[in-house]
């Protein structure tokens, strides 16, 4: 299998940046401004109402979990909060990073603050790793939110469905921060003047996960026995039992899609779902749609999606639909260095604008490298 | 340097911005939710990019790329991650036209 170097400070980086293809210019379907506008207003009622059902639902289904504890009645319960906590977290986070949702600036703040610890990501750093993963989308050693690397280990992708080994990691890093240590590549995407927040976030999350390590301790001394683990199931513990749809629908934004283009159209996937899916994501499934245009808020991404259909490639017919594409691209990429989906588009779409990443030298070393084998 | 003529008070919308090209310089030009007109440099402090192409809400502008904010009445910076603010040009309308001071 083939590696590459996806370190923000190794020669990946130094590649990317030589070919131009580090802020570089992107494909853009045109979009009149008067109706760019008009998609990229911001309301505050849709996301409030979707952030009622989610805290409610949170509560009842907290409660039930409780009421119901010792009896099989409890289990469906807890796997409603952890999908709640441990999956619905991402797309929270993701749009009120993005200061999409809500147009009072600051729901989107508190709703990124919750977002972030509940799916264990400093609200600092993640927000930095996503705006370089918006400048450089899967350009090898720029973006640090590539969740395919190459050589791809299917077996780990497999266990990220079950979250544990990816929380983890999450909160080594946590730990790391909170005691002032940055990676190389935190320091590479965060700016030094955001480094003392990044440890003071840290440090939040990090006195909330050893409260409720005490609190279970003192439930335990107490003589509750297994009740004494309903602390970790309402917090931290969702992100391992819970986020199977946050890794489900996640590994579909760009799997299988070609690195180091500039065409969101080759990079990224759109794929119809069912719409309970499409609400715990927040129409994250619109990719292609949401990284060409991200000043779009979700709730206004079904419409750019019928404004610009005709100018991407046709989406993906359903979760299954796109994970046969996908699964298939990725085997065949695991033989196949530098292989790609690369879709149809439609008669009236402007073709993939390819000129914009000719001079890529580290694809055509993996073409010739691969050709020799 | 004199008040420069930028553009006509209604070629930009309210709570709208357009970009304005002068002299090798790029700006942006906006009417405010007041009622009046301001004038920024064009590109954001963060990555360069064409603030004429993102959204105005009440007194900010939100950057395409990366969703930065600035106060485009003063230029600060509001949210990352941008964290330069932003020069601002003073401006004034003559008959219809909006003129833009350049130091």
């Amino acid at each position: 299998m083939a590696t590459r170097d996806y370190s923000l400070t190794g020669p990946s980086a130094k590649r990317a940046v030589d070919a131009g293809l580090s802020a570089a210019e992107w494909y853009h379907t045109d979009v009149s401004r008067k109706e760019m506008k008009a998609l990229m207003k911001r309301r505050d009622g849709p996301p409030m109402r979707d952030t009622m059902i989610w805290a409610f639902l949170h509560v009842l289904f907290a409660t039930g979990g409780i009421y119901f504890w010792g009896s099989w009645v409890a289990v469906p319960f807890w796997l409603a909060y952890g999908l709640l906590y441990g999956s619905a977290c991402d797309s929270r986070w993701h749009e009120c990073g993005h200061g999409t949702a809500f147009r009072t600036r600051w729901m989107n703040d508190v709703i990124y603050h919750i977002a972030s610890f509940q799916i264990m990501r400093n609200p600092v750093n993640w927000r930095w790793s996503h705006a370089r993963h918006h400048t450089d989308t899967l350009i090898v050693g720029r973006d640090p939110e590539i969740a395919w690397m190459h050589p791809i280990r299917l077996g780990m992708k497999a266990l990220a469905y079950v979250g544990l080994h990816d929380t983890l990691v999450s909160l080594k890093t946590l730990a790391r921060n909170a005691v002032g240590w940055l990676s190389p590549d935190e320091k590479d995407y965060i700016p030094q003047s955001e480094w003392p927040k990044a440890v003071f976030w840290a440090r939040i999350h990090m006195v909330i996960y050893a409260f409720t390590v005490g609190v279970a301790t003192m439930m335990f001394l107490g003589g509750l026995g297994w009740k004494a683990i309903i602390p970790f199931l309402l917090i931290g513990g969702p992100r391992i039992y819970g986020c199977w749809h946050m890794v489900m629908t996640g590994l579909l934004q760009h799997g299988g899609l070609a690195e180091d283009v500039l065409d969101h159209r080759l990079n990224s996937r759109t794929l119809y779902m069912n719409p309970i899916s499409r609400w715990i994501y927040w129409n994250m499934n619109y990719h292609v749609e949401h990284h060409m245009f991200p000043m779009v808020p979700y709730y206004a991404l079904p419409a750019l999606h019928e404004l610009i259909n005709y100018d991407l490639p046709s989406p993906n017919t359903s979760i299954w639909d796109g994970y046969r594409e996908m699964i298939g691209a990725v085997l065949r990429q695991r033989r196949e260095p530098g292989y790609f989906v690369k879709k149809n588009l439609p008669a009236t779409a402007k073709p993939y604008r390819e000129d914009l990443h000719t001079h890529v030298p580290e694809r055509q070393d993996r073409r010739n490298s691969h050709a020799l084998d | 340097m004199p008040w420069i003529d930028a553009c006509a008070t209604d070629e930009i919308e309210e709570e709208d911005v357009i970009r304005w090209d002068h002299a090798d310089r790029t700006f942006a030009i906006y009417h405010g939710v007041d009622g009046a007109f301001y004038c920024t440099d064009g590109l954001c402090t963060h990555e360069q990019v064409h603030l004429a192409d993102g959204l105005v809400m009440d007194n900010d502008i939100e950057c395409p790329r990366h969703n930065g904010l600035f106060d485009y009445r003063n230029g600060n910076a509001l949210r990352a991650p941008v964290c330069e603010d932003l020069a601002t040009y003073p401006t004034k309308v003559e008959g219809g036209r909006i003129l833009v001071l350049l130091e």
